[in-house]
Parts: structure tokens; C-alpha cells; sequence
């Protein structure tokens, strides 16, 4: 053994101490008084009153709702758009096909944040300004999405097909009776993928939204922690913790299906 | 009788089109149509109620060259890329090595390198505030112990940047370091095994084989990261605005402020012609240079 072999665990050990300690001081913080928070008072009192005042401080029930209304509209669309394009794709042979695909491979490059100056134009002619599906609409045909779901059916057995169309199903009845549900743990895993992308998405839904009615999370957590609003780290830190802790919840549960997730996303 | 086989051409063409009709109409909308539109707007002048935008061919892009803050951000942008995308790819790589090897708490490790990719980059801002800010953040509390003086890392032109792109580095590492895993456990034990045999050691195996084996999965990244760096910028509005006097500015976020806070719509899409030519040399880069191989199936 070598100084260095015997170095590595350590090395990687004091790596993870680090990357997760700004999500540890933010819990501490979230539940002491702000002066004891400070000073790392271990012995400080827990307390709760962070998470009050932090409520009171923004319409989060709204913005709660307003996220999750956001991820599963987004959801439903990219699920309905992607597999009919990807099965497209995927099964039929048409002429002009492969130039499609390379015009939709392309929007993996044109990303939608770059687009904000001209995409709030359409929104605005589209009358999408400050409602939830102006949010989600420019994410619905993902072009990544449509990949992903062509890679999926692709690979599901040719006989499977056949059977059912001996059997007199039609052409959406295949895809509905036969490659939807061969495809399934391709879906678990783009839900994961789209619903973490949504809930942390902050930049579109900034310049779309005007006012609370259709603010997601991350917009109203950026106008509360704002500095001329004067809310002091533990009220800031309490209100951090409420927004991320559904999806870190939901993280440390799935965790494997969130790692598989992520890594049948990025594989091509 | 018409010919069968040109009659089913016919209707797989039809049935083709009519699946894709729904995503290119959203496509078009909201990808082609914008990117076509940011170009016009480019070349026209910047409407008043006074008067009407009219036809300046490419004013605009001077009126961007003259503009010191343009460049003062696309430096920073470049920079931006330059520190963010080898320092987070390395780490990945380290990450994935100890996350794979036989280390003790392993799954601990694991899930503490991963977690910063759940969580939104405005919570990541306010995570850090905790640190940077200066008098009782946790970086002065420990400069203190050592007697160095407190600083303000956000609130001066030298510091700001970098503080920023730890922040990105932090969220990146973690993510990337999944494909790298993805990657390792493709590698088959037996090369491991054959090394062993031959003597190699650890590091030697790791560099001569592990790493050439990896190439692809590291230009994946690499674009991933590119386009990253100009992406991530949410942070920004929690921890520097941009500031002091543009210091920490970056291209998508001077986009954002020329268009939404300046209302210099013409300046804006100037700028973003920019960025989405510089994106499309990336797209092309990965479409001919890399995926030359890995053939889409």
C-alpha cells in the first residue's frame, strides 16, 4: 500500500463532507434562531419560528400548487408529443424522415433559455403571459425527449408488433397495447429527469410570470430571498429547505431509480 | 389495380407525418420560428412610439463590439467555461473512481456527490450565501480562526467570478460523475484482472486503460459542460447580480438584463444570434466530429 492508496478514502471522504455541507448548514440554520446559527452555537435551542415567519413571508401555498400544476402539465405534453414523434420515428419509414430528425436533434443546441428575448414574443402573441402553460410550453416537444423514445422503441421485438397487427389492432392501438408499455422504465425515468428539470427551472418562468398567480417555487423563493427585502439567513435558509425538500425527499427514496434515471437519459 | 407497395409507401408517409404534426408544430413554434425571428429583430433598430423599428443591417452587432460590457462579459463567460468545465469534469472523474472502488461508506459518498443535482440553482445561490457572506459566513469563520481577514467574496471584482464558479462546479461534478460511473461498470473485470496478472499497477491500469476507455463518455461531457456554461446562470441572481461593476456578468444573464431590464430588445437579440451561432459550431462539432462513430441507429 502505497501513502496515496491510503490517502484516496480519506480524500474522498472529505469531498463528500464538503459537497454536502452547504445543504447541512442550511438545515441547521433553518431550524436555530439566526444569531445562534451564526456562531455554530451547538447546544442553541431548536426551534421552528424560521419556518413561520417564512411562511407568512410569501404566498407559498400558490407557488407550491403553481409548481406542481407546472411539472405535470409538462409532463403530460412531453409524454403525448414525444411518443407519437419518437414512435414516428422509431417504426415508420417515410421520405424526409432523417432530415426531421436531424432539424429536432438540433433543438438539443437551441436551448430555450437562449431563446427567451423571442420566445416571450410568442408567448405574449399566444396570450401564454403569466399562466402555467406559457411556462410549459416551450419544453413539450423535447427534443431530447423524442430521442429518448425513439431509442426506446427501437429496441422493442418486431414480433411484438407483428402479433398485434395480426390480431387487427390499428396503428395507435400498437403503440398504445404494445410499445407504451414495453417502454416503461424509459417513462419512470424521463418523469424523473423532466420533473427535477421543471422544479428547478427558474429562468423562462422568470421572464414569463409578472405576478403570483402563475410564480412557480423558484421565482417566488429568488423575489423572497431577495437582499432588499431584509430577511435575515435563517428565514432564508427555512424557506430553502421548504422549496428543495419534495424533490430531496423524493430523491433520497428513489434514489436508485433517480441515478438509473439520469443515466439511461444521458446514454445514448 | 394499383401498385400495393406504393400505396403502402403512401400511407406510411401519412400516418408518419400526421404522429410528428403535434411536436414540429411545437418545435416550429417555439425552437425554429425564434431563432429565425431573434435573427430579423437583429437588424432592426430599436423602436420608440416616436419611431417605428426600421431596417440598420448590422448596427446592432457594432453598436454590441462598440460596447465595453459586451466584452467584458464574454470574457467572463470564457472564463466562465474555462475553469467550471476542466475543474468539474476531473472531479467527476475522481468522484466515479472512489465511488466505484472499495472505499468505506461507499453509498454515503455516493448520494453526497449527486445530491447538489437536485436541487435548483436559486437554492444553491442561498446555500452559498451561507458561506460568502462576508463577517459571519463559514468561509470568514475559518479564515478568523487562522487570523486572515474577512473578505468579501461576492462584494469585490476580484473574488466575485470565482465564487460563482465554484457554485457551478459544486451543482456539475456530481451529475457528470454518473455517466463516468455508467461508464466504469461497462469496462469488463477481466482487463482489470489482466493487469493485476501482468503487474500493473493501480495507477498504471487506470491511466493506460481505464482512462482511453472513458474518451467517449468525457466528450460527451464535454459538450454537456459547454453548453452549461452558458446556461447555468441562475445563481446569479441570488448571489451577484452580476456585479460589482459586471464583474461576475455572464452572456445569458446580460441577454436577460438587455432585454427585460433595459428593454434593448435589437442589443439582446444581437447577442443571442451570437450565442446560438456559438452553440451550433458545438452542435456540429458533435454531430461530425463525434458521433462519426457511435452511429445513430
Amino acid at each position: 500500500m502505497t501513502l496515496l492508496n491510503r490517502l484516496e478514502p480519506v480524500l474522498a471522504l472529505a469531498l463528500a463532507a464538503i459537497w454536502i455541507s452547504p445543504l447541512i448548514f442550511a438545515f441547521w440554520a433553518a431550524f436555530h434562531a439566526s444569531t445562534d446559527a451564526v456562531n455554530f452555537n451547538l447546544g442553541a435551542a431548536w426551534t421552528l419560528d424560521n419556518f413561520r415567519t417564512a411562511w407568512e413571508g410569501a404566498p407559498w401555498l400558490r407557488y407550491f400548487l403553481n409548481s406542481f400544476l407546472l411539472v405535470t402539465i409538462v409532463l403530460i405534453g412531453q409524454f403525448l408529443l414525444c411518443t407519437l414523434a419518437g414512435f414516428a420515428f422509431a417504426q415508420i419509414d417515410f421520405r424526409g424522415k432523417d432530415v426531421l430528425f436531424v432539424l429536432v436533434l438540433l433543438q438539443l443546441f437551441i436551448l430555450p433559455e437562449v431563446l427567451i428575448v423571442e420566445n416571450y414574443k410568442v408567448a405574449t402573441q399566444l396570450g401564454l403571459l403569466d399562466t402555467i402553460l406559457g411556462i410549459g410550453a416551450p419544453y413539450m416537444a423535447s427534443a431530447f425527449g423524442i430521442f429518448l423514445m425513439r431509442q426506446a422503441f427501437k429496441s422493442v421485438p418486431k414480433e411484438l408488433d407483428e402479433a398485434a397487427r395480426v390480431e387487427g389492432c390499428s396503428l395507435l392501438g400498437v403503440l398504445w397495447r404494445v410499445y407504451v408499455p414495453a417502454a416503461r422504465p424509459t417513462y419512470l425515468a424521463y418523469a424523473l429527469v423532466s420533473i427535477s428539470t421543471h422544479w428547478n427551472n427558474f429562468l423562462w418562468p422568470l421572464v414569463v410570470t409578472n405576478n403570483e398567480s402563475s410564480r412557480p417555487l423558484t421565482v417566488g423563493l429568488s423575489i423572497f430571498g431577495a437582499p432588499e427585502n431584509g430577511v435575515d439567513i435563517s428565514v432564508i435558509s427555512a424557506a430553502t429547505v421548504m422549496v428543495i425538500a419534495p424533490l430531496l425527499v423524493l430523491f433520497l427514496v428513489f434514489q436508485r431509480q433517480f441515478v438509473q434515471a439520469f443515466l439511461r437519459a444521458g446514454i445514448k | 389495380m394499383p401498385d400495393l407497395a406504393a400505396l403502402r409507401r403512401r400511407r406510411h408517409a401519412i400516418h408518419g407525418w400526421l404522429l410528428l404534426t403535434p411536436a414540429l408544430v411545437m418545435l416550429t413554434t417555439f425552437a425554429f420560428y425564434p431563432t429565425v425571428a431573434t435573427l430579423w429583430t437583429s437588424l432592426f433598430s430599436r423602436g420608440t412610439r416616436r419611431r417605428p423599428t426600421e431596417f440598420v443591417g448590422l448596427e446592432n452587432y457594432q453598436r454590441l463590439f462598440d460596447d465595453p460590457t459586451f466584452w467584458l462579459v464574454a470574457k467572463n463567460n470564457l472564463l466562465y467555461a474555462g475553469v467550471t468545465i476542466p475543474i468539474s469534469i476531473a472531479l467527476a472523474l475522481a468522484m466515479a473512481l472512489w465511488a466505484n472502488s472499495k472505499i468505506p461508506a461507499r453509498s454515503f459518498v455516493r448520494t453526497a456527490y449527486f445530491t447538489p443535482t437536485v436541487l435548483p440553482m436559486i437554492a444553491a445561490g442561498n446555500l452559498w450565501l451561507f458561506f460568502y457572506t462576508p463577517g459571519f459566513g463559514v468561509l470568514d469563520q475559518i479564515g478568523a480562526l487562522f487570523g486572515a481577514p474577512s473578505v468579501n467574496w461576492l462584494g469585490q471584482p476580484e473574488t466575485a467570478l470565482w465564487a460563482v464558479c465554484a457554485v457551478t462546479i459544486w451543482k456539475e461534478a456530481g451529475f457528470f460523475m454518473i455517466f463516468y460511473l455508467a461508464a466504469l461498470q461497462t469496462i469488463p473485470p477481466d482487463l482489470k484482472e489482466a493487469a493485476q496478472i501482468e503487474g500493473a499497477s493501480r495507477w498504471a491500469y487506470t491511466r493506460r486503460i481505464v482512462l482511453p476507455l472513458l474518451m467517449p463518455t468525457t466528450l460527451f461531457i464535454l459538450v454537456n459542460a459547454m453548453i452549461n456554461s452558458v446556461k447555468l446562470i441562475d445563481h446569479l441572481f441570488i448571489l451577484t447580480k452580476g456585479g460589482p461593476s459586471d464583474a461576475s456578468k455572464l452572456i445569458l444573464y446580460y441577454i436577460w438584463e438587455n432585454a427585460f431590464a433595459f428593454f434593448d430588445a435589437p442589443a439582446a437579440a444581437a447577442m443571442t444570434v451570437l450565442v446560438l451561432a456559438v452553440l451550433g459550431a458545438l452542435a456540429a462539432f458533435q454531430f461530425f466530429v463525434i458521433d462519426r462513430r457511435t452511429h445513430y441507429r
